[in-house]
């Protein structure tokens, strides 16, 4: 296999968990490059859904906006927000919700509002924006962010979108109806929760990186699961297919844009 | 009754008090960016700004000194970062002190909902296992009469006044709009009072009998305003300027700059014409 960057690897092995017709809700980002990866491989026919109520979306280039033309001009249909968040999300139309964080802790809940006191931030982050309700309602929620001390974290300043909450069946006990995080992609590899405790364990890396790594780069006491998967490489075509995306984008995101006088 | 055909001066003018709740609404697309300058010209004071997604057009509302509190719940620049203005308000209080009334969309699409239909609260299931109940006491919990389940309960967003950006309107002043329209149609039929820019004022609105259509007796005014939602888009009209957004990051991070491109871009033109116009310069 050519070489490849942790990123590419990253979005090609969250890609590879997204089944054919399942139906997606999509944050922006690097959820966003994952879920039309999949789409453009091994799962054309999924139903990408954005906050933005653009339903079974088909995008050309990956969105910056979580509501670019684009997305609305590929879609199935397009529907008010409010719709999009009762009717579908909270109906339980939604199998599987793709998140990105600012900061995830062992019990896989998130933070995306502040780091330091709420009242007095050290940084104030863009806040919920659709997370807490995606994060409750979809079916299964997987999660990708970089680690690092400073993402993957012993205590959340600020939980924004429940995980597991403290583990051990305290999800379910919350009525919160669906599954929580099944996987977290990281660019080490894949953390998944422990049947019983809900802690997030490590339970498979890309080819190359080592347990010691994935320790390294987590904020708390990382276990290890029995058995630790090796995540296969890019294959051509998902790398091929990635580059080309992500190429297609930038040169739409450049291109200049008629002031309308 | 028809709406008010008027300037955007005299739409502000006329609409916009100083310590007025205001929503510019539009997700991501059709943001009324021409009114949120012409708000800042006429230097309004004490806004409680209502939007979803504060974006740009509230970054430098706040960045301006327009605004005492802000009900949100995303405030960052889209797929690009922070929005330098709001954080600096929230953690320096520059230029003044912001109270914030946070949320998620969830929770605010339901108090919109609850809004436009004038009742107390929007209720959902909803806010499970956050942190942001502990800290807006506007988000409580209800208990269902016949199930007993707790639900989320949000008291309903009634602006003194929404405005919208749409494609079009009629003389008489019915509004159409096409593509993404967010939480729009709940929001205007929320406000007080409505006003609503439009790329172009038509003899008749094409029949579209699925459309958002706001009819002219729910509407206060409209304004032809074209490029009204530029630098985000108008589908149909022109896309959403994403190079704009980018290099707002670097206009917005320190308050000189900022401050200097808002005279001269803002402040410094008469209208949102002379706006689009003097940014066209720039980039010949």
């Amino acid at each position: 296999m050519n070489a490849c960057t942790r990123d590419e690897w990253m979005t090609v092995a969250a890609a590879r968990l997204l089944r054919d017709r399942c139906v997606c809700f999509v944050g922006i980002g690097l959820p966003s490059a994952a879920c039309n990866l999949a789409r453009l491989t091994h799962a054309p026919d999924i139903v990408l859904i954005y906050e933005s109520g653009t339903i079974g979306t088909r995008p050309d280039v990956l969105p910056l906006s979580i509501g670019d033309g684009e997305l609305a001009a590929t879609a199935a249909c397009v529907v008010p927000l409010p719709e999009v968040f009762s009717h579908y999300l909270q109906a339980g139309r939604v199998d599987v919700g793709f998140l990105g964080a600012a900061q995830i802790d062992r019990h896989g809940n998130i933070n995306s509002t502040v780091i330091g006191p709420y009242d007095a931030p050290k940084t104030r982050l863009p806040g919920a924006g659709g997370a807490p309700e995606i994060a409750l309602h979809a079916k299964q929620v997987f999660v990708m962010l970089k680690a690092s001390k400073r993402s993957f974290v012993e205590r959340l300043d600020f939980r924004t979108s429940a995980g597991y909450l403290d583990g051990h069946g305290a999800r379910a006990r919350s009525g919160a109806p669906g599954g929580g995080p099944r996987a977290v992609i990281t660019d080490f590899g894949m953390l998944a929760p422990h049947p019983q405790s809900e802690e997030l364990q490590l339970v498979a890396l890309f080819a190359g990186a080592s347990v010691e790594e994935a320790r390294a780069a987590v904020g708390w006491p990382l276990a290890v699961a029995d058995h630790i998967d090796t995540i296969a490489a890019p294959s051509a075509l998902e790398l091929d297919t990635l580059r080309a995306l992500n190429a297609r984008t930038r040169e739409a995101h450049a291109r200049p844009v008629r002031i309308p006088l | 009754m028809s709406a008010a055909i008027l300037s955007l001066a005299e739409a502000i003018e006329h609409y916009v008090a100083d310590g007025a709740s205001v929503a510019l609404e539009g997700f991501t697309h059709l943001i009324p960016f021409a009114a949120g300058h012409e708000i800042i010209r006429q230097r309004r004071r004490d806004l409680h700004l209502i939007r979803m997604t504060p974006d740009l057009v509230y970054d430098q509302m706040i960045g301006m000194g327009c605004a005492r509190k802000l009900t949100f719940s995303w405030g960052g620049n889209p797929g690009v970062g922070s929005l330098h203005r709001l954080r600096d308000a929230v953690e320096h209080q520059w230029p003044h002190p912001l109270e914030l009334d946070e949320h998620s969309h969830a929770g605010m699409a339901a108090a919109f909902c609850a809004g436009a239909a004038r009742l107390p609260f929007g209720m959902l299931r909803g806010y499970v296992g956050t942190d942001l109940p502990a800290h807006n006491p506007n988000i409580r919990r209800v208990e269902c009469p016949f199930t007993g389940e707790m639900l989320a309960a949000v008291p309903a967003l009634n602006p003194d006044v929404t405005i919208l950006h749409a494609q079009r309107a009629d003389r008489a002043g019915n509004v159409a709009i096409d593509g993404i329209v967010g939480a729009a149609r709940e929001a205007a039929l929320a406000a007080k009072t409505l006003v609503v820019t439009v790329e172009e004022i038509v003899d008749a609105l094409p029949p579209a009998m699925n459309a958002i259509v706001l009819p002219h007796w729910v509407v206060g005014a409209v304004v032809h305003c074209r490029g009204g939602a530029y630098p985000s888009y108008a589908q149909g009209h022109y896309a959403r300027d994403n190079a704009f957004y980018r290099h707002w990051d670097g206009i917005a991070r320190e308050r000189g700059t900022f401050l200097g491109w808002m005279e001269e871009h803002v402040l410094g033109t008469r209208d949102h014409r002379a706006f689009l116009a003097g940014l066209q310069q720039e980039a010949a």
